[in-house]
């Protein structure tokens, strides 16, 4: 629109101020920024995931290593200095899906999401930003609890020299891996979030997904379906990056595993993407 | 600038808006009335992108809506449903809108002043009153600045105060030559802010005209008489062009002659009245009349045309229940 041939108002001008406002993918993730940190369930669910992840890590490290003397040779067979202390994901995983959902289906269900839209009317720049600011979030905190675990463990197992450290075969890469999984757990919820639009139905769906499936799979186990199957599940593919040994439980290698498990995320977050720019908001 | 051309919207089998054209120029308020459901929101959505249209099309400034690279600074809006997250405070809620579009931190503080949300504005929104949620809304609104302003139902829920200020400020954008859209179920307060109106019923079309046109065509000018004399009176009115009615005996309706006037005539003939008064319909009759047949929620058994904004059945319709003793100032 140049000069309209309406009678223009007294303090306008004829032509169109120039705007330099662009929204650009920077812009909106700036945005997404000061939406996350201003939100307080954003600390809360890491506040908590974080401190289950250190809970439970205690808890085992220190009731292992005063059972220690008196366990029998198989218990100590079956015991791994690198994966007990890094329990607790299975409860942080919890938290940060619930995160991950709420920080897309709280737009929803308080309105918000159609003031996002209308400043970011090409819709997918807020996708992409939540994603990107909620992953590096958690994958920060996460990696960041992982370590303290992992450190936490070897203290206690040092009094009774089954310790592990860093350097120990597949240490380094457990210990990493339980941030990077987490993360891909709660661009999950980010996915399902956005696809679903509802916070208990995106929940359910999640921890249908992670937790019921694989029990769901254990059926299959009595046919000769089992091997086809449930390694391939998303939880049991991501999970295997945590293991230390995978040859013999019938997993998939780790970073294979983890690449089908970040895989699924992808592939739910492209649907995502489909019915963001296509619903009405 | 807000240009719709044949504009349509099906939810389902249900049609919200149906060929809907029409265009809102810059340097006027236009008011855009029509009863509850008759797809005001609907069609602010679709101008600004949340919606889909079925068919037809809307472009602001131009253009589409979502073509546009500084959204923010081409339309301000204030939608309906409160679209603030509630666990944010004012502040964040604007800056984080604020920063998609670069606006500085200063603007902000300048759109918290201008609506009154200083004392509030690190307070988080969930704890808002009607009244500062639109208030915020309208912060959000004002931000970039923008050419065109689309507010849907902006006087909901404020106090008499609040909506003479809303009223003088969208007079004052608009004298700057800004487009300002403005939504209402209610007439008489489209009356006191709005020069041009755009009016639907049922998704459709009904007027699209100045407020000055709506007003006099609305005052029918009908003249109720009263007399002891009224079969006599009748016969000395009659005229090519006067239309006179009787719905009972003593009382006539005039129509096609000035209440001075039958006051001379009655006199020169030496005929009692006891009751001569000229009926302009109100605004709100008027709109009533207009809208009639296109007024989607009705108690059962009420007269046509008296049923906007009651409080039947729908969550829209209970809002406007509220509305109506918030707003009814004048008419
Ligand atoms: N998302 C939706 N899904 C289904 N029906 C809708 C939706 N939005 C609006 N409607 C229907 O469309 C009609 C117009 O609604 P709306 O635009 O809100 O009217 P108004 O704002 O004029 O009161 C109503 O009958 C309403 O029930
Ligand atoms: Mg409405």
């Amino acid at each position: 629109m140049t000069a309209v041939a309406e009678p223009a108002g007294p303090a306008r001008g004829a032509a169109r101020r120039p705007h330099p406002g662009k929204v650009t993918q920077t812009r909106v993730l700036t945005s997404e920024w000061i939406k996350f940190r201003s939100l307080r369930s954003s600390y809360w669910s890491l506040l908590v995931g974080c401190g289950a992840m250190i809970g439970l890590g205690l808890l085992f490290s220190m009731v292992i290593t005063s059972k220690w003397d008196t366990m029998s040779p198989l218990r100590r067979r079956d015991f791994d200095a690198i994966t007990v202390p890094l329990r607790g994901y299975f409860l942080g995983q919890l938290a940060v899906g619930v995160l991950g959902v709420m920080v897309v289906t709280g737009e929803y269900s308080t309105g918000m999401i159609r003031a996002s839209l209308s400043a970011v009317p090409k819709r997918l720049p807020v996708l992409w930003a939540k994603a990107t600011v909620f992953a590096v979030a958690v994958w920060l905190t996460t990696t960041a609890t992982a370590f303290v675990c992992f450190f936490i463990g070897q203290g206690f197992f040092s009094g009774k020299h089954i310790q592990a450290d860093l350097s120990t075969p597949g240490a380094l890469r457990v210990v990493i891996g339980t941030g990077l999984y987490l993360t891909v757990v709660g661009l999950l919820g980010v996915g399902l979030g956005t696809v679903i639009r509802s916070t208990a139905g995106a929940i359910a769906a999640l921890f249908a997904t992670l937790l019921v499936l694989p029990v769901l799979g254990e059926v299959l186990n009595f046919t000769s379906w089992g091997d086809k199957v449930n390694p391939y599940l998303p939880s049991n593919a991501g999970q295997a990056l945590l293991a230390v040994h995978t040859e013999a439980s019938g997993q998939m290698r780790p970073w294979p595993g983890f690449a089908l498990f970040a895989g699924y995320a992808v592939a739910v977050l492209a649907v995502a993407a489909y019915l963001l720019k296509r619903r009405d908001a | 600038m807000i240009e719709a051309r044949s504009l349509t919207k099906r939810y389902g089998a249900k049609a919200a808006v149906t060929d809907l054209s029409f265009t809102v120029r810059p340097g006027v308020v236009t008011g855009f009335l029509g009863p509850n459901g008759a797809g005001k929101s609907t069609t602010m959505r679709m101008i600004l992108g949340l919606d889909r249209p079925t068919s037809g099309t809307v472009t602001v400034n131009g253009a589409d809506y979502a073509a546009h690279s500084a959204p923010l600074h081409e339309v301000g809006a204030l939608l309906e449903a409160k679209a603030i997250h509630t666990g944010r405070t004012a502040y964040n809620h604007l800056l984080a809108l604020a920063a998609t579009t670069g606006i500085p931190r200063s603007r902000v503080d300048e759109v918290i002043d201008l609506v009154g949300l200083r004392e509030v504005a690190r307070k988080r929104a969930g704890g808002f009153s009607l009244g500062m949620g639109q208030r915020l809304g309208i912060a959000s609104a004002l931000l970039g600045d923008p050419d065109t302003l689309i507010l849907d139902e902006p006087v909901n829920g404020l106090d008499p105060e609040g909506i003479l200020w809303i009223r003088n400020l969208l007079k004052d954008l608009a004298a700057e030559g800004r487009t300002v859209f403005v939504s209402s179920h209610l007439m008489s307060e489209m009356a006191l802010t709005a020069e041009h109106l755009i009016v639907i019923g049922q998704g459709r079309l009904i007027a699209d005209t100045s407020v000055a046109e709506f007003i006099s065509r609305a005052s029918s000018g009908s003249v109720k008489v009263r007399s002891p004399q009224a079969a006599e009176l009748r016969e000395l009115l009659a005229g090519p062009d006067v239309t006179v009615s009787s719905a009972d005996e003593g009382t006539l309706t005039v129509e096609g002659l000035s209440s001075d006037r039958i006051g001379v005539i009655a006199a020169e003939n030496r005929i009692t009245l006891f009751e001569l008064a000229p009926k302009e319909a109100s605004l709100e009759e008027a709109f009533m009349e207009l809208t009639g047949d296109a007024v989607e929620y009705r108690a059962p058994g009420q007269k046509p045309g008296a049923g906007a904004g009651s409080p039947t059945g729908t969550g829209a319709a209970g809002t406007a229940a509220q509305t109506d003793t918030d707003v009814e100032v004048t008419a």
